[in-house]
């Protein structure tokens, strides 16, 4: 039902999860920056700046960070999407080549 | 109709609902009894795990909590959410690729162990059980203050009702039927919170209102006045350290349910796995981008309808009467002045339980009875639903993982769905019996769960997947030292309720608490598993290629054809 059942993986599929281990590294340091920069360590200087009627780290400590972390998931299935795709064009690519 | 009627009356639809859709999805083999077949839809598995997920802590008490922590209620905004983004990214599309039944057998086939499938199918027998005594004692409650019902039949009657669907259904049953106790439970905590939000700020949005209106604002102002801690002010109530542990011991925590990652092998690919993660972040975000603003609401009108009032005049309004008499809401006018004193410290005299702020707001906001009911069957659907995988994830545990893949290798299918069924009604005697005679220490053992989940399973999980160089000597000896310093750890800092001594047997960890601990467990566990694992041997060929193949792209049966 599924390929890649080889034994080891092909170059196609070492592209693939190079490219993957890339985005998951990128989101994940968005993840630390947003939640624990933002929320918990530059707390106290983010308290100063306004954000509407609240302080910018109240905001991202109790409401940003929620949604930031709803678009790193939302982007990593559209990016996993778009790369599963270039695989299999690749694969027909090399059929056909 | 009085309260008590209409809200008997919902509860009872309510029932009768989850009844007839264990009865459609009764099942009869062990892949639909352990995971639905593996075709759940990737809507309908976002709403299961959001359910799943969602428990009557969410539900009733994070709200409350919010509201009496202030800034510092991040934990668990942000440590309760924070986990899906490990979930989505690291865990789930390869564990729904690697295909079997739980997470043990992942852990046991990935170390080629059976002491290892041991120690995972253990962890998480002792994770779910903790968590489960929670869910039931919260379907005791809701039943003893909405109904007058005792909270020993109110636990039976619960049983009863995920006993039925969860036998019949198994994990079909019980997603079904989540996704179903989803929509109830979020429409019983939006409709009071729009009404809050309509009465103080004149925006229904409550999500929008919360920063756009001065409310927060003026409800810092009014604790500073008061003398309690600034609401807007970082780490008033917990010290930075504690709170960026906390946050890290909940998200990684989250990683580590069983009951969570489970949910994820349930669709039909790999590709429906990250988008189930993607719709579970969105229905969950939706109950925790109004939690803040429920309680940041809620804590103002207390505050405002009570602080510095006569305690007379008080103790009149109807609602503060009904929910003194639960012990719930106390006054104790120390200085006789006939004035409601709300402060911090010796001046206090007013105690309040953080669960009155989202179970007494449909009563505070003057809404219609119907609400009323409404914040009842949502809490019940909260607790149940949670209640329901926490089960299937125990008795997969014992009769698949232990029974199965361990000692009787060659049961049928016929033999292991019975086994399956028989283990699920003797842990449902087991949560009944926890549910009616909770631990004492009923609140820490969350803690507990969390903190076992961080050091012991994520982890494992994570380099099992990531490092193919992980080992079953580096896997075990992590597993175990997460486990043994967590537990250690936990059961010294919480000595006090946990063993009854004297005072606590170390104060915290180098300024970190009980309920950041994991995440040193989690360490360590990184570390001990990575310097044993390059110590020993590396793992054999075909569980390199296992991995591999876990790795290696998904594709459709027509391109593989083709290839």
């Amino acid at each position: 039902m599924i390929v890649g059942q080889k034994k080891t993986l092909d170059e196609r599929q070492r592209w693939y999860w190079k490219k993957n281990i890339r985005f998951i590294l990128w989101l994940l340091v968005i993840w630390a920056i947003v939640a624990y920069g933002g929320g918990v360590l530059l707390a106290e200087p983010l308290s100063n700046v306004q954000f509407f009627g609240v302080s910018l780290s109240f905001w991202i400590a109790q409401q940003g960070s929620i949604l930031v972390f709803f678009l790193l998931i939302l982007i990593y299935a559209i990016r996993m999407d778009r790369l599963d795709k270039q695989y299999v064009q690749l694969l027909k690519a090399d059929k056909e080549g | 109709m009085s309260v008590e009627a209409i809200t008997i009356t919902l509860v009872i639809i309510t029932f009768l609902i989850y009844t007839a859709i264990g009865w459609w999805s009764r099942v009869r083999d062990t892949s639909s009894f352990y995971i639905a077949g593996q075709n759940v839809p990737t809507v309908a598995n976002g709403a299961a795990i959001a359910a799943d997920w969602m428990s009557a802590a969410s539900f009733i008490s994070m709200a409350g909590l919010v509201a009496f922590l202030g800034y510092d209620g991040t934990i668990y905004l942000m440590g309760w959410t924070g986990g899906y983004v490990l979930l989505a990214l690291l865990l789930a599309p390869y564990l729904r690729k690697f295909g079997k039944f739980t997470v043990p057998d992942f852990i046991g086939d990935r170390f080629y162990s059976s002491s290892a499938r041991a120690v995972a199918a253990i962890a998480t027998i002792f994770i779910s059980l903790t968590y489960i005594s929670g869910q039931m004692r919260g379907v005791g409650i809701v039943f003893s203050r909405y109904l007058q019902v005792d909270i020993i039949v109110g636990v039976l009657i619960g049983m009863a009702i995920v006993g039925f669907f969860a036998l019949l259904g198994g994990m079909k049953g019980v997603t079904w039927t989540q996704a179903v106790q989803y929509f109830v439970v979020i429409i019983a905590f939006l409709i009071p919170a729009f009404a809050i939000s309509a009465q103080l700020t004149g925006n229904p949005i409550p999500q929008v209102s919360f920063i756009t209106s001065d409310i927060v604002e003026r409800l810092s102002h009014i604790q500073i006045d008061l003398g309690m801690t600034e609401y807007m002010a970082p780490f008033t109530d917990l010290s930075m350290i504690n709170v960026f542990m906390m946050t890290l011991a909940l998200m990684a925590g989250t990683a580590g349910l069983p009951h969570v990652i489970v949910r994820f092998y349930t669709v039909k690919s790999v590709r429906a796995a990250r988008w189930s993660a993607v719709w579970a972040i969105i229905f969950i975000g939706l109950l925790y981008l109004t939690a803040p603003a429920v309680g940041a609401f809620a804590k103002y009108n207390l505050i405002d309808t009570i602080a510095d009032q006569p305690l007379e005049e008080v103790q009149n309004i109807d609602w503060v009467n009904k929910w003194e008499t639960t012990g719930l809401l106390e006054f104790n006018d120390h200085d006789g002045d006939g004035v409601i004193n709300y402060t911090s410290g010796e001046a206090n005299e007013v105690s309040i339980d953080g669960d009155i702020i989202v179970l007494s707001t449909p009563e505070v906001a003057n809404l219609a009875p119907f609400v009323i009911a409404l914040v009842a069957a949502g809490g019940l659907a909260a607790a149940l639903s949670t209640a329901s995988g926490l089960l299937i994830t125990m008795t997969s545990a014992v009769s698949h993982d232990i029974y199965y893949r361990i000692f009787n290798k060659t049961a049928s299918e016929a033999q292991r769905l019975r086994v399956g069924r028989i283990t699920l009604f003797m842990a449902l005697l087991v949560a009944a019996y926890v549910g009616i005679n909770p631990p004492g220490f009923a609140g820490e053992v969350v803690a507990l769960a969390f903190g076992l989940g961080a050091a012991s399973l994520f982890p494992v999980i994570l380099l099992g997947i990531f490092d193919k160089r992980m080992n079953k000597e580096g896997a075990i000896a992590g597993i175990l030292t997460g486990l043994l310093f967590t537990l250690i750890m936990i059961g010294s800092i919480l000595s006090e309720s946990i063993f009854g001594t004297d005072g606590p047997l170390l104060d915290s960890f180098f300024g970190i608490n009980a309920q950041g601990v994991g995440v040193v467990g989690m360490m360590l566990n990184f570390i001990v598993s990575f310097i044993v694992s390059r110590l020993t041997a590396e793992p054999p060929k075909e569980i390199q290629e296992l991995i591999e193949n876990v790795r290696a792209p998904e594709i459709d049966e027509d391109v593989s054809e083709k290839d």
